[in-house]
């Protein structure tokens, strides 16, 4: 087995994926702005902050789909070894990690239903780079508005007229972490 | 006493934890859904507070700062063994000043200073589901919230003014937030209600018997429900607080002698503590000791 798969989790599990929740928190309840996070070397692609999100969110109980690139046997056992998530379809998906272009169409993820508009994949989305310019963000976690890099526009607005039903994203590079939940407004 | 390392950090499992976190995230994206989750048990009973301390456990860092208020006061029973319980499992620094907590768990009350970006407002709810006392079904409420059917609610509210001339409804007063989902605040008094839109706060719903998890994040919309010819009113005891004078407090009301003197004082403790060290005087006290003029005579000169 590859050295590099027993590395690079929390090295203090209770107290980095404490710290590392609050930034995701954080993120999803102010949709747009960038929070550090840090605690996990994961394998390529995985970003630092991807890693860190997906050892803080998820384990046994949950399912991944590796999108494009992401489904490589270093991030597959790395994976398996710190999460114990198994890795799935996108259609049966808590989680998605991956580019913005591997993840492919929206309509493949589970959406939730309106009785347990809970149910749906959060999209974990990597990026080159993110900051605060680009399309324009409203709605609740945002005071007036909001400015973010999202890779499309489109696809995030049609995401927001599912509302109360649609997907959730978080948005990862390098150390860095920003949301944006289906409550959102786009433009 | 038993050390924190005995714990992992903040009582919970890790795994436990994760699924609490999974569940406040969707709550944060979806306002005012009720999320549910596998609440666990905690080491005090039902109506304690397990729902807030489960969701206080899962958002804590040893960096935080943790105030815990039970209807505004630090220093009765549930807000006491509360924070000696994080105290001892996760060895946080806690205080009583609502500005220097990063995280407050709560019991019924909003704190009267405005709470800050970077703060976190943990609510311990009872009964999460506002329709609850009207349809007494999981599998019908859940259908109501899907059909966004909330007929019932306002004849609820109109039935208290046929019946009393206003809506009599004083607490748990149910909110519309984000004109999509009905919620029930916990029974904080809707004296508190204007409070909880726009807060720049986080605010967190737990509720552990009940096995639910809501949020409302910081800058959102959250309505008190009410009618145009009887619109609400935040309501509140028309009186000054007997200690610090703060007209803007909500009040308790406390029965001080065989009489039935009533004296009103602050409920949030750390505000009328704060003001009075500011050298606000109640009518009630005197400056300094905080001693109070208990006869009926006394009451009627300073009145």
């Amino acid at each position: 087995m590859d050295a590099q798969v027993l590395t690079g989790g929390f090295s203090d599990p209770a107290i980095q994926a404490a710290s590392a929740f609050r930034a995701v928190m954080e993120a999803m309840a102010r949709p747009g702005t960038i929070f550090p996070i840090t605690g996990a070397v994961p394998p390529a692609p995985l970003s630092p902050a991807a890693g860190a999100v997906l050892l803080t969110l998820c384990d046994a109980d949950t399912s991944v789909y590796l999108a494009g690139a992401m489904d490589c046997k270093a991030v597959r056992t790395w994976l398996a070894f710190h999460t114990g998530a198994s890795v799935v379809g996108p259609a049966v998906a808590d989680f998605a990690v991956g580019a913005w272009d591997d993840l492919g169409a929206l309509s493949q993820y589970p959406v939730g239903t309106s009785e347990y508009p809970d149910r749906s994949t959060t999209l974990v989305i990597e990026l080159a780079e993110m900051n605060a310019t680009g399309a324009t963000l409203a709605g609740p976690g945002i005071q007036t508005t909001a400015q973010f890099s999202l890779p499309d526009v489109k696809s995030f607005q049609a995401n927001n007229q599912l509302f109360p039903l649609g997907l959730d994203f978080i948005f990862t590079s390098g150390d860095d972490v920003a949301a944006l939940p289906r409550s959102t407004q786009v433009s | 006493m038993t050390q924190t390392s005995d714990y992992n950090f903040a009582y919970l499992d890790e795994q436990t934890k994760r699924m609490i976190r999974r569940a406040i995230l969707k709550g944060l994206a979806i306002p005012g859904y009720q999320v549910p989750f596998a609440s666990r048990e905690m080491p005090m009973p039902y109506g304690w507070g397990t729902g807030g301390v489960q969701v206080s456990a899962a958002v804590l860092r040893p960096e935080d700062t943790f105030k815990v208020i039970d209807q505004g006061a630090d220093d009765t029973t549930n807000a006491v063994s509360i924070r000696t319980f994080f105290e001892r499992t996760a060895g946080i620094e806690t205080t009583t000043t609502t500005g220097d907590a990063t995280v407050i768990q709560t019991r019924h009350r909003i704190p009267e200073e405005p709470l800050s970006e970077g703060q976190i407002l943990v609510y311990q709810v009872p009964i999460p589901e506002p329709l609850r006392f009207l349809e007494p079904r999981e599998s019908e409420t859940r259908k109501m919230h899907s059909l966004e059917e909330y007929g019932l609610m306002h004849v609820k509210l109109y039935e208290d003014i046929s019946r009393h001339g206003h809506i009599a409804t004083s607490y748990a007063y149910p909110v519309k937030v984000e004109g999509r989902y009905v919620m029930d605040p916990s029974p904080i008094p809707k004296f508190d209600n204007p409070k909880l839109g726009d807060m720049a706060a986080i605010q967190l719903f737990g509720a552990g018997r009940e096995q639910r998890i809501y949020a409302l994040p910081p800058y959102t919309n959250a309505v008190s429900l009410d009618f145009e010819d009887h619109p609400f009113e935040a309501s509140k005891a028309d009186h000054p607080c007997g200690l610090c004078g703060a007209e803007d407090s909500y009040l308790d009301e406390v029965i001080i002698d065989d009489d039935g003197t009533r004296m009103y004082v602050c409920s949030d403790t750390d505000y009328c503590e704060g003001r009075r060290a500011a050298g606000f005087v109640g009518a009630m006290a005197q400056a300094g000791d905080g001693e109070i003029l208990t006869t009926q005579r006394e009451l009627e000169i300073t009145a």
